[in-house]
């Protein structure tokens, strides 16, 4: 199975294939909703964003809060098509993966193929699973929004499928049987 | 006549909405290692095993199986017999879920206002669905009912000529459209007959029977069998990877309609679906 780890070449990216398993290792960043609006309106607006999105992977998830002992509480992939209106905005500025569940629009993947990004598919619902290979997690802004925070995490052995490459193969249009 | 104090309400509410989150109901458990046996897709095998480990570590660290703890659903039947004493019933609801949710570290995802979109902070207040039955039982069943599968579900109100034949068809279209969205292998939930509301609510209902318990009408059991084969030959998978493993049950409710109604409701399930039964 082949691991990955930000930050990420465009070659990295064109060497993934709809349908390849893949690990994710080392730091990814967590945004859901409110946290992408934010970010798009900051991008409009010519602010700077609290990271640089070049070469990085966000993973579409709004987490439990940490149980004492715990670095986060369980931790799965939200809906990622709630996302779609603000994915090729931060695409453009260099994001190359996204995490998630679910299918995204035509716009997101024209975006991916033009820049050169996946879509990674994780298991949804296995909240408590995923926690225990997020091994660090720091809000990085946007506190105030409790779960919808951004933050940075640590991630090991954390398993995906790609669901959607740099050239458009999306997993869910594969014939089915 | 029978007295229950709502504070005992309260304070079993507060621990049932931990154990639904974090214990997965038996027959679900069963129903994915079922589908994990029959599953022909390597990856989608692989993912299966991980929900099976999934509900084994949520149930050992008493973690939440999934991180959308849901907005909760309580059905509750009331006995005409008992009277319930010290407050009202749905604000002994409301605040043992507002316990559980803080103790639990179970997220809160409910808003005060659709529009306005302001976290009420306590995961507060539940849908509270109450039926008035003869005697002196209180039974709550409360499902923490999550967004990615609740948000796939539709109603159709069909012409009563559709017959049979669209209500299968219905099925098919919704569980299509959503595709690997609501968390597949899902719980099609389905409610035939009644009006608008009491369609959607049939389908709700239909949600709580036991995965692997047919419909008690020999017809509808078979109609409940014809579709879980159609759905799981229609190679969406598990979450929408492909495979024979869609869904782990399809359950339908029926009531009387009116002579020119033929509602039909989809409410789905995740593969997690979450579900605890009080008796008082």
């Amino acid at each position: 199975m082949k691991t990955i780890r930000a930050p990420l070449e465009l070659e990295d990216i064109r060497s993934l294939q709809v349908g390849d398993e893949v690990l994710v290792e080392g730091t990814i960043y967590a945004a859901r909703d409110q946290a992408h609006q934010r970010m798009a309106e900051a991008i409009r607006a010519g602010r700077e964003l609290p990271f640089d999105l070049r070469g990085q992977i966000i993973y579409y998830v709004g987490p439990c809060p940490a149980p004492p002992g715990r670095v986060i509480g369980s931790a799965g992939p939200t809906t990622s098509g709630r996302m779609d209106a603000y994915a090729p905005l931060l695409i453009a500025r260099g994001l190359r993966v996204m995490i998630g569940k679910g299918s995204r629009n035509q716009e997101v993947k024209k975006a991916m193929r033009e820049n050169g990004a996946v879509y990674l598919l994780t298991v949804g619902g296995a909240g408590a699973y995923l926690a225990e290979r997020i091994t660090a997690a720091e809000v990085i802004a946007y506190p105030e929004l409790g779960p919808e925070a951004l933050y940075r995490l640590e991630v090991r052995d954390f398993p995906c499928i790609v669901a959607i490459d740099a050239e458009g193969h999306d997993i869910y249009e594969r014939p089915k049987e | 006549m029978r007295q229950i104090k709502v504070d005992l309400i309260e304070e079993r509410v507060a621990q049932a909405v931990i154990d639904a989150n974090t214990v997965l109901p038996k027959d679900v458990h069963g129903a994915l290692q079922t589908a994990r046996e029959r599953e022909t897709h390597p990856a989608a095998r692989r993912f299966l095993q991980i929900m099976l480990e999934n509900a084994d570590i949520a149930c050992r660290d008493r973690m939440a199986l999934c991180q959308d703890c849901g907005m909760v659903v309580a059905h509750v039947k009331l006995g005409q017999e008992v009277q319930l004493i010290g407050g009202s019933l749905e604000t002994a609801i409301n605040r043992g879920i507002s316990t559980g949710y803080q103790r639990g570290y179970l997220r809160k995802s409910v808003v005060r206002d659709p529009l306005a979109r302001i976290n009420t902070g306590d995961n507060t207040p539940a849908i509270v669905h109450i039926s008035l039955v003869a005697g002196d039982v209180l039974q709550i069943t409360l499902m923490p009912k999550g967004a990615g599968s609740e948000n796939m579900g539709q109603l159709a109100m069909l012409k009563p000529s559709a017959g049979v034949e669209g209500v299968k068809e219905f099925i098919l279209q919704v569980v299509r459209a959503a595709a690997g969205n609501p968390c597949p292998p899902v719980i099609v939930g389905v409610g035939i007959g009644g009006n608008m509301e009491k369609a959607a609510l049939l389908a709700k209902h239909a949600l709580l029977r036991e995965v692997g318990r047919p419909n008690e009408s020999p017809d509808l059991a078979e109609l409940e069998t014809e579709m879980l084969t159609r759905i799981n030959a229609s190679g969406i998978g598990v979450m929408g990877i492909g495979g024979n493993n869609t869904a782990l049950a399809v359950n339908i409710e029926t009531y009387p309609t009116h002579i020119a109604c033929l509602p039909v409701a989809v409410n789905l399930g995740c593969h997690s679906t979450r579900r605890i039964k009080l008796e008082f």
